[in-house]
């Protein structure tokens, strides 16, 4: 099939991007209680293929809607996109919803409390359709690792969405939500929206509070939107950026208005290629002549586009691959059936035995693997040689960003070496499927911003380019992309589901 | 010919009133299990936020130790698996301590004794396992999260005796500062010494042997004591040691193996990635140091040197900063330090250990302690009535002045009053009158004593003296 042929004609309520339903909603073209109406319409209709959700919230999401449409109706000044319907990453914690994170050793945990996200969103008056799958403890680049069920891409049922945040892209593909919310520590957000033809950030470390997020590697780790176009992301954004006291590492940095720079004139902006992530090993032709094609693009807008090298950007895989465990393995560590979530109902000879039983119960082999391998490199003895070296290539990594960024003011590289893949075709070759996370593990690493923006289709399938920031300068990234969006149409396909 | 090789490491809990990284209360002796929130429970997504409170005490407590406050301090995990650590990892301080590089002066059986402080640094408290006899367990997470300080020293202690003067002197520095209650019983202050022997030729030494288990200073003293003897006595035996941790019993007064080198864990220490490095700025230094009280040993030698004390008193009243600030107030109203030490230490510390009062909690003031001392000096009472006043006092919270006058306790130092008396007990012991004419001056107490008994005691001693002398000599 033909990617054109994919393309519906009409615009169904759930195929408007979250702007054009906040305007019908503004309007009173539409209740919010319809627009949950429309979301769980299309769940009907999708979700037994595409299975993007492991908990789905409709009582709570037409309660929230209905007092969305009851304050609108009696003239109360409402936040902008109050009412329209968001989905969640399963590892965001909400009061009173299970948050299992796609794992056994959390499928009966329900938090007692909000993570800041989602608190803002609720107090934004969006309403919550429900938690997206995602792999287990957010370790993954297709969302096979989930503990429950594998989500399909909705571009085509036999690929994988991305992952780990592919249950919340497939869910904004599929048309089963507005917009929604993910994590990324190594791609997460970025890699599925590419693969699932939407706009995805992972703002700047520090920009969006982690409380409440569930920690997979926490000084990687960083909330963001996965949404249908480029103003979508600029508004979600705006609502969950901004300090939080009960995250010390969320930064005192003022929280500008995103959409303000949408149609700034972008002539003159200097925009880095970056060399190794766009013409290394690994990455596909098609990808990579979509993003010389957008690059074109951008050139013809007034930028001045020349290639950048990342010379330590090679050795952001090893590095990534030492931190992430490491932390991994003492975040996970908590997980022992002692409080909360899974424990072993097999017989045991003391609590050691009950932790280990638990454990080799709950948890799936992927996170298994990398708590073993965290906790190896953390070992007295192998610190030095590991995680202390890891530590000093991530700041190399960094640096390399800090000299690129005196001479541009954003780089670009794709954001996947290749379109999605098959279920199944990379589970069992780890490697391989590490490899899909080449062009945004060195993001996290340097605590940049960095988006996604569909940017072309090689056989039916999505591609998306990956725009990298300075250190909150996230408004740069979105005029940019807002600007290439406004000079073609990729953003407006629809999967044919 | 080997020496004993002793550091202690202590923990204090601190006296902040929230935990170390979330809001809930910090109190001893609550509802198992009723302070608690999702971040000291660990829960998924639950993020520490240091208390900066917490942070002051031990750059305050590391300052009045002569410590280095650090520019850039990092917390670290500490990981290791047991059910009463909530998150099985324990923030604590490892590279980048907040304080280090202080020292403590003793003076040991008359000998001055350097000790010098490797570090003082913060954690948070673990929880409590609880077994019950049916071979259940249960664990208590109200103590999860407390700010806890580690005070380490350099391996500088040769004997038990000066052991037991540092933890003394710091317990009472700790108190000073008001930063923790130092109690040992209730597990807000714990000690754990590591005892090793030397030869200072060769340098050879036995495996170090860390102590554990401990719940008072004594006890401390007592293990120390013991396991130095144990080490020399396996030296001269042969008996093999080696790295381990033991376990002080103390109805049986000796050390036995907890667990040993081999089976000890490893951390896996890393930086906390959920918090920031505290970088104190020189100007809050610079405010925690000037406001530091003066300190219990400077105290101590100025009670000597400024009011004349015997150093036992200054040593007492400088025990606790309370005890001290009570003296000085009270010498400062009535003058007398010596007179003022002996009550503050005689009297009035009776009075409070009946009562179980605090000396903050007194019921009679250092204004109304000093009027009384002045009612012996100026002849209104004497020592011994006033006595006899202070537990009056107490009761009633009147004054010195008040109680004398309700009671009529004064002396009697009218003359024409004594005289009176004077001449009736001259014309009711004819006996004496004639032996001390006779030449027995011990005769004249027969007189003397019939003065007081008609007064109870109440005529003033020297007064009546005087007068019956001039009326047989005159």
């Amino acid at each position: 099939m033909a990617a054109d042929t994919k393309e519906t004609i009409t615009v169904q309520l759930h195929e408007l991007t979250a702007w054009e339903l906040t305007q019908k909603l503004q309007q009173r073209e539409i209740s919010a209680v319809e627009a949950v109406e429309a979301c769980f319409d299309r769940i009907a209709a999708v979700e037994d293929r595409v299975k993007a959700y492991l908990c789905l919230t409709r009582d709570q999401a037409l309660q929230q809607a209905r007092e969305v449409d009851a304050r609108r109706a009696s003239g109360e000044a409402l936040p902008a996109t109050a009412g329209v319907p968001i989905a969640y990453k399963d590892l965001l914690c909400t009061d009173g919803v299970p948050t299992t994170c796609a794992s056994r050793i959390l499928a009966n945990f329900v938090p007692p409390y909000d993570a800041t996200v989602v608190e803002r969103c609720s107090q934004a008056g969006l309403p919550m359709v429900g938690k997206a799958n995602m792999d287990e403890f957010a370790m993954g680049s297709s969302t096979e690792n989930s503990a429950f069920q594998i989500t399909a891409n909705p571009w085509d049922l036999e690929r994988v969405p991305g992952g780990s945040s592919g249950g919340s892209a497939a869910a904004v593909a599929a048309g089963e939500a507005f917009w929604a919310l993910g994590t990324d520590t190594g791609g997460s957000i970025r890699q599925p929206a590419s693969l699932c033809n939407l706009v995805g950030m992972k703002p700047t470390y520090g920009r969006v509070s982690r409380y409440g997020v569930v920690a997979y590697a926490s000084s990687l780790d960083q909330v963001g939107p996965l949404t249908r176009d480029v103003r979508d992301c600029a508004l979600l954004l705006g609502l969950i950026a901004g300090r939080d006291q009960r995250d010390s590492t969320s930064a005192a940095v003022p929280v500008p208005d995103y959409t303000e720079v949408l149609g700034r004139d972008v002539t003159g902006l200097r925009a880095g290629i970056v060399r190794e992530l766009l013409y290394g090993e690994g990455i596909e032709s098609d990808v990579r002549e979509a993003v010389e094609a957008a690059i074109k693009t951008l050139d013809s807008l007034g930028m001045a586009c020349e290639e950048v090298s990342l010379p330590h950007s090679e050795y952001s895989l090893p590095c990534y691959y030492i931190i992430a465990p490491a932390e991994c393995s003492s975040n996970l560590a908590r997980y022992d059936g002692v409080r909360y979530g899974h424990r072993t109902e097999r017989e045991t000879t003391s609590v050691y035995d009950m932790f280990a039983k638990t454990r080799e119960e709950g948890f799936g082999d992927e996170v298994k693997l990398r708590i073993i391998k965290g906790t190896y490199v953390l070992s007295a003895g192998y610190y030095d040689a590991y995680y202390r070296k890891a530590l000093q290539v991530r700041t190399l990594i960094k640096r390399d960003f800090e000299q690129a960024f005196e001479r541009f003011d954003l780089l670009i590289c794709p954001t996947s070496p290749s379109v999605a893949f098959r279920i199944g075709e990379k589970a069992d070759d780890p490697l391989a499927m590490k490899l899909a996370d080449i062009c945004t593990l060195p993001i996290n690493l340097a605590g940049i911003p960095a988006m996604s923006v569909p940017c072309g289709f090689s056989g039916g399938l999505p591609i998306g380019m990956q725009l990298m920031g300075k250190p909150f300068d996230e408004p740069t990234l979105l005029q940019v992309a807002y600007a290439y969006e406004q000079s073609c149409d990729w953003h407006r396909r629809r999967p044919a589901l | 010919m080997y020496e004993p090789i002793v550091g202690v490491e202590v923990h204090a809990q601190l006296t902040t009133s929230s935990k170390m990284f979330c809001s809930c209360r910090a109190e001893f002796g609550a509802e198992p299990n009723t302070n608690v929130c999702p971040v000291c429970l660990g829960l998924p997504g639950s993020l520490p936020v240091t208390n900066r409170k917490a942070v002051e005490q031990v750059i305050r407590t590391g300052l009045a130790l002569g410590c280095e406050v650090g520019t850039l301090c990092r917390f670290y995990r500490k990981n290791y698996f047991y059910p009463d650590l909530a998150k099985n990892y324990q923030i604590s301080q490892y590279d980048e301590p907040l304080t280090f590089g202080g020292r403590m002066e003793l003076s040991v059986e008359g000998r001055p004794v350097s000790i010098r402080i490797r570090r003082a640094h913060l954690e948070e408290d673990t929880g409590k396992n609880i077994h019950l006899p049916n071979g259940r367990s249960l664990v208590e997470y109200n103590r999860c999260g407390v700010p806890l300080m580690e005070i380490v020293t350099e391996p500088d202690f040769r004997s038990a005796a000066e052991v037991r003067e540092y933890l003394l002197q710091l317990r009472r520095l700790l108190w000073y500062l008001g930063v923790s209650t130092a109690n040992m019983e209730e597990g807000a202050l714990r000690a754990e010494p590591t005892v090793n022997l030397r030869d200072p030729e060769t340098g050879e030494r036995t495996p170090k042997v860390e102590i554990k288990n401990l719940a008072s200073i004594r006890a401390v003293h007592d293990a120390v004591e013991y396991e130095i003897r144990r080490q020399y006595h396996c030296l001269e035996t042969g008996e093999p040691m080696q790295q381990e941790t033991r376990r002080w019993n103390e109805a049986q007064g000796i050390t036995t193996v907890m667990r040993t080198k081999e089976s000890a864990e490893d951390y896996m220490y890393f930086p906390e990635p959920d918090l920031v490095p505290i970088e104190p700025e020189p100007e809050w230094v610079e405010a925690i140091r000037a406001a530091l009280p003066e300190l219990p040993q400077a105290r101590q030698q100025r009670f000597v040197a400024e009011y004349g004390l015997p150093e036992y008193d200054a040593q007492v009243l400088t025990e606790d900063r309370a005890t001290a600030d009570y003296f000085e107030a009270v010498v400062q109203a009535c003058g007398e330090p010596k007179a003022c030490s002996n009550w503050v230490m005689g009297d009035l510390q009776r009075l409070l250990n009946e009562s179980g009062c605090s000396i903050t909690e007194s019921r009679v003031s250092p204004q109304q302690l000093a009027e009384l001392i002045g009612t012996i000096k100026d002849g209104t009472i004497s020592h011994n009535i006033a006595q006899a006043v202070l537990p009056k006092m107490w009761a009633t919270g009147h004054s010195a002045r008040e109680v004398i006058a309700a009671e009529n306790l004064a002396l009697i130092s009218d003359a024409t009053e004594i005289e009176k008396l004077v001449d009736e007990a001259i014309a009711a012991n004819p006996k004496a009158v004639a032996d001390y004419r006779g030449g027995k001056e011990k005769a004249l107490g027969a007189i003397v004593g019939h003065v007081m008994r008609q007064t109870k005691g109440q005529a003033n001693a020297a007064v009546v003296n005087e007068l019956i002398l001039a009326r047989l000599n005159g």
